[in-house]
Formats: structure tokens, C-alpha cells, sequence
């Protein structure tokens, strides 16, 4: 089998937590609790959770941001935990990220065109005259126009301005995006247009995405193939068509009842879980969603379940299968 | 009245609205503050064409201790009347005006880049740099400034370059703690991760990101700063550590005239005092607008 672009394998990321005031013990928080996926070239892993399940975290984690606590990141299969200078600066390259807030990703002191020459002027040393250039053919291939480069982020609306940013990481011919939550904030209408504008993107420069979300509907949408991540771990994972048609996870299944239906009168399933989220702090014992499973057996209490491939590719964690 | 008001609003043409919005954006402005400021800063300036006699030599014929021209015995050939040299004491209030702008100025120009500059690094780098650089500026925050001041003063010497220094010096950690706080919150930024997130060099972010985004900040910081700076100037003349005589500085004059207070002399202290009391008073008025204009976030400083 072919290298993929990036292999996450068994990532961990625990902080610590001090409690009290002297005393010297600490607990942990397990941000991100054994999480493996890989996602190949041009390819789109959707990653799915609920706020604070460690979607963010593990984008840091893939972004250098913070340091996994175990774990590794292989990109085009070289370990990422080791890189320095050249090789640093490469993977920093190939590795650019959408962030969610179009307006505080923006600097409100710089004008487009030097947002965007940013990455160049860092990672690459091409002249003045070539980065300008370069600028106004990312702003054309993200739908602007290449005057624009001459504005500040003010004057645009938010949907140009996810497209300033989107232009910015490829600016340098990034290989992999991270997009987290790139189109959460913006209006229904132009989350379809920047939805589609990346998809066009993906097919001309072939460029991978990991795009994280928590609207199934989107993220199932761009997606070839879907994680659904809870507390930490991933509990299902499957390629885009065969999690929506069948969800398996019992998780997964309360997600897609939780979403409005296609139709008003289409009938659900009418699967509620009850209760919050528990703390990654003090993580439920067994498998971390027995406290609110409809299923849940004594064994769930006991016992987590490992991923387990239930067809060619597509991997439950729960005893159920 | 009212009801026709709005109707004769909008049919004035598009000039008239014009000038009136300029109006008001002048209004907005501390009339009185930048008036006075703008004084200061063309006495300093052409303090020689000014000024009608040298500040530091007698003027010939004059009488020592010679009153106001309005009062008897005075005369216009010195208006605010002479000191005990026989000096004259516009002209020294003249020339008085260029130290207290050059020293207010200056000793707020080194406070404030020493100030911007620990607070970035403290805020930007973190760990050990901010501590220590922190605890510095608590320890530098728990001395009395003025006598802080009066120490390096007497250890230096006196010379209007070493006041302005040492002001710099003493005023510094004010910066350094609220530029600090404002770091924090932007290195938190997404504009910030993503420059990082770049391969930026922590320098670059700084001169790219930080600094920028704190400038205004600092500028309104520095307003204020001024007036308090020029305070501390003519208290270190008055007590004798600041600008040697015979240069003209406005503190200097009320330590000189301050024997002859009892005496009747009073234009010897009331002039130079309100100067100090106005530049200072502007100053602070043209801070205080400054702050709320460009930052309302800063208001409760």
C-alpha cells in the first residue's frame, strides 16, 4: 500500500491540571486519547465532534502548535516530531491551516496582498516582482480579484475573507489543509459557495484536506471519508456514503437523529442521549460513552472496546459489533 | 420646529453637510488643550526669535527684582518683570519652554520604547524572560519614582540629556505592564498562530504582528506620560538635581525665586507655576481624548 500523505498513529495529548494550592500532584486532561487516521493525496478525512471532544486539539497537534504527550505524525512518512530548519520550514510549507474566525485570522494592520505574501516571504525566496505575482494568482484561483490585494481585511465581507485566508495557505502550494471549522461562522449561502470553491480546489491542485466540523451535513458533503470523534477517541470512522447511510455507533447514530431531517416529514429514528458530555478531566471508565448509551451493558462499563473493522472501511469502537 | 428640521437637513447641499461634519469632528477636539500645546511647541521652537532679551545674562539696565510692567516701577522693556539677577523672566519662561518640551518629550520617548520593548518581550516569550522582567518592574514600581529619581540624579550629575534618561528610566514600567497584558491577548490571535503557524521567526512576528497592534497603546500611554515626566523635570530643577543653572528651566525658576516668595516677589514663582500648571493640565486633556478616541477598550486604565 501506498504511503499516505499523513499518518496519524495512536496520538495522545494529556495536560496537565494543578489543583490546589501546595499540593504537588496533578491530574490530567485527555484531550486527545489515542487517535489514528491517515489521509492520502487528494483526499478529504471529515473529522466530527462536539465541542471539546479534541478535534482542535488534534489540528494543533498536526500544526506543531503543541507537542503530543505520545504518539506519532508521519508526513509523507517521516516522522514530524524531529524536524528542524530546512526540513521544519518544508513540512511548515506543505502543512497550511483555515481557522474558523475569518475575522481575527486576518491581520487588521496588513493589506491582502501582504497577508497572503506572508508564507512566501517566510518559506520561499523568490523575488518581490514573483510574489506579487504569485499573490494575484491565488487571489484569481479563490474567486477575487487580483486588485484586491491592494484593501485591507475591513473591507471585505466574511465569505472573502475565509477566501483571503484559503488563498493565503495555498499561496506556497501547501499540500495538506487544515481546516478547522472554516465555514462555521459564516451565513448558510456562502457556506455552500466556499464548500464548493474548496472541492474545485481540491480537484485542480489535488491538494488533501482534514476538515473539521460539527454540521453533518457539511462535513459529509466534502468529505470522502468521515472520523466521528468523542472524548478523545475516534469511536467510528467510515467512507463518507457508508456512515450516512449506515451509521453504526451508537454516537454516531444520536448525531445524524440530532440533525434536521432532509425533509420536514421524513420520519428518524428517534434516538436521544441524555445528559452533558462527561470531563475529560475524569473520563468514564470502559467505553467513555456508556453514561449516556441507550445500549450500554455492564461489560461497557468494564471494558473499551477497540476499533474494530466491521467491512472493508468501516471501523466501530463499541461491543456491539 | 421639529417636525421641519429633518426635512431641512437633508435638502442642505452636500457642502454644507460637509463643512458641518468637520465642525464637529473639530469640536471633538480639546480646543483649549491643543491650543496651549501648540504654543508650547512654537515658543520652544523659535524660542531665540522670541524671546527679547538672553535668559541667562542680566539685561542691561534693568533693576533687580524689577515688578511686572503694570505695576509701578516695571516697565514693557522687561513685561513679566526681572529676577534677582536682573535677569528677564519672559525670555527665561521663553527658553524654560524648550527644556520642559524637550525633556517631556524625550524622557518619554526613552520610557516609552524601553517600556514597549519589555513589555513585548515579557509578553511575546513568557516563561522566565516575563518573569523576570515582571518582577523587576515590581520591584522598579515599589520605589518612590521622585526620590528614585533624585538618586540617580546625584549619582550622574546634573546635565538635561542625563534628566532626560533618568526619567526614561523611572517611567518605563508603566509600558512594560500594560503593553505586557495586550501581548497576551494578541500572541492568542489567530492572525498571530498563523504567522507562526508559517515558520515566522519570533522576531518577525513581533516586528510583523505585536508591535503594530500595539503602537496606538503606546501613543496613548506616551500622551499621558508627558505631563507627568515634565512634572517630575521641574521637581528635580527645584530641588537642585535637574537642569543646572544657569539654563533656563521653568522648575529651576521657582527653587531660585522660592527665598523670595515672603518678599513680595510673586511674579518670580507665579509665572513659571502656571506654565507648569497649564502644559501639564493640556497635556493630560489631550491624553485623556486621545485615549478614548483610539481605544475605548482603555477607558477604565
Amino acid at each position: 500500500m501506498a504511503v499516505p500523505l499523513l499518518d496519524v498513529q495512536d496520538l495522545r495529548k494529556y495536560f496537565p491540571v494543578r489543583r490546589g494550592l501546595l499540593r504537588r500532584g496533578h491530574s490530567w486532561i485527555k484531550a486527545v486519547d489515542g487517535v489514528t487516521f491517515a489521509i492520502g493525496a487528494g483526499e478529504t478525512l471529515g473529522l466530527i465532534g462536539e465541542s471539546g471532544c479534541g478535534k482542535t486539539t488534534t489540528a494543533k497537534l498536526i500544526l506543531l502548535q503543541e507537542t503530543p504527550t505520545a504518539g506519532s505524525i508521519r508526513f509523507e512518512g517521516q516522522d514530524v516530531a524531529g524536524l528542524r530548519g530546512p526540513a521544519l520550514l518544508a513540512y511548515r510549507r506543505a502543512v497550511q491551516v483555515v481557522f474558523q474566525d475569518p475575522y481575527s485570522s486576518l491581520s487588521p494592520r496588513m493589506r491582502v496582498g501582504d497577508i497572503i505574501a506572508e508564507p512566501l516571504e517566510i518559506q520561499t525566496n523568490l523575488s518581490r516582482q514573483a510574489i506579487r505575482a504569485r499573490v494575484q494568482e491565488v487571489l484569481e484561483l479563490v474567486g477575487l480579484q487580483p486588485e484586491m490585494a491592494r484593501l485591507f481585511p475591513h473591507e471585505f465581507s466574511g465569505g472573502q475573507r475565509q477566501r483571503i485566508a484559503i488563498a493565503r495557505a495555498l499561496a506556497a502550494n501547501a499540500r495538506l489543509l487544515v481546516l478547522d471549522e472554516p465555514v462555521s461562522a459564516l451565513d448558510v449561502s456562502i457556506r455552500a459557495q466556499i464548500i464548493n470553491q474548496l472541492e474545485h480546489l481540491q480537484q485542480t491542485l489535488g491538494v488533501s484536506y482534514l476538515f473539521i466540523g460539527h454540521d453533518l451535513a457539511t462535513v459529509a458533503h466534502i468529505s470522502h471519508r468521515i472520523a466521528v470523534m468523542y472524548l478523545g477517541q475516534i469511536v467510528e470512522s467510515a467512507d463518507s456514503d457508508a456512515l450516512c447511510t449506515r451509521p453504526q455507533h451508537p454516537y454516531t447514530r444520536a448525531l445524524f437523529a440530532a440533525a434536521l431531517p432532509d425533509h420536514p416529514d421524513d420520519t428518524r429514528e428517534a434516538l436521544v442521549i441524555t445528559g452533558e458530555v462527561p470531563s475529560a478531566l475524569n473520563p468514564p471508565s470502559g467505553c467513555r460513552f456508556h453514561p449516556r448509551c441507550p445500549y450500554a451493558t455492564s461489560r461497557c462499563a468494564e471494558e473499551a472496546p477497540p476499533l474494530k473493522f466491521i467491512d472493508t472501511h468501516h471501523q466501530v469502537a463499541c461491543h456491539l459489533f | 420646529m421639529a417636525t421641519t428640521a429633518p426635512t431641512a437637513r437633508t435638502a442642505l447641499p452636500p457642502v454644507v453637510r460637509g463643512l458641518r461634519r468637520g465642525v464637529q469632528r473639530v469640536r471633538e477636539v480639546p480646543l483649549l488643550a491643543v491650543m496651549i500645546l501648540a504654543a508650547l511647541v512654537v515658543v520652544a521652537v523659535f524660542a531665540e526669535l522670541l524671546a527679547p532679551h538672553d535668559p541667562t545674562l542680566p539685561v542691561r539696565g534693568a533693576r533687580y527684582f524689577a515688578p511686572p510692567f503694570w505695576m509701578a516701577g516695571g516697565s514693557l522693556e522687561t513685561p513679566l518683570g526681572t529676577d534677582f539677577q536682573g535677569r528677564d523672566v519672559l525670555s527665561r519662561l521663553i527658553f524654560g519652554a524648550r527644556v520642559s518640551l524637550l525633556v517631556g518629550l524625550m524622557g518619554t520617548l526613552v520610557a516609552g520604547s524601553l517600556g514597549t520593548a519589555m513589555g513585548i518581550l515579557s509578553g511575546y516569550l513568557g516563561g522566565w524572560v516575563d518573569q523576570v522582567i515582571m518582577r523587576l518592574t515590581d520591584a522598579w514600581l515599589a520605589l518612590p519614582s521622585l526620590v528614585f529619581a533624585i538618586f540617580l540624579a546625584t549619582m550622574v550629575g546634573p546635565s538635561m540629556w542625563n534628566i532626560i534618561i533618568i526619567l526614561g528610566l523611572v517611567y518605563w514600567t508603566r509600558y512594560a505592564r500594560v503593553i505586557r497584558g495586550e501581548v497576551l491577548s494578541l500572541r492568542e490571535r489567530e492572525f498571530v498562530k498563523l504567522a507562526e503557524i508559517a515558520g515566522a521567526s519570533k522576531l518577525r512576528v513581533i516586528r510583523r504582528h505585536i508591535l503594530p497592534n500595539v503602537l496606538n497603546t503606546t501613543m496613548v500611554l506616551a500622551s499621558l506620560t508627558i505631563g507627568v515626566v515634565i512634572i517630575a523635570e521641574a521637581s528635580l530643577s527645584f530641588l537642585g538635581v535637574g537642569v543646572p543653572p544657569p539654563q533656563p528651566a521653568w522648575g529651576l525658576m521657582l527653587s531660585e525665586a522660592r527665598p523670595t516668595l515672603m518678599a513680595g516677589q510673586w511674579w518670580l514663582t507665579v509665572f513659571p507655576g502656571v506654565c507648569i500648571l497649564l502644559v501639564v493640565l493640556a497635556t493630560q486633556l489631550f491624553g485623556d481624548w486621545l485615549r478614548v478616541r483610539l481605544d475605548p477598550q482603555l477607558r477604565n486604565l
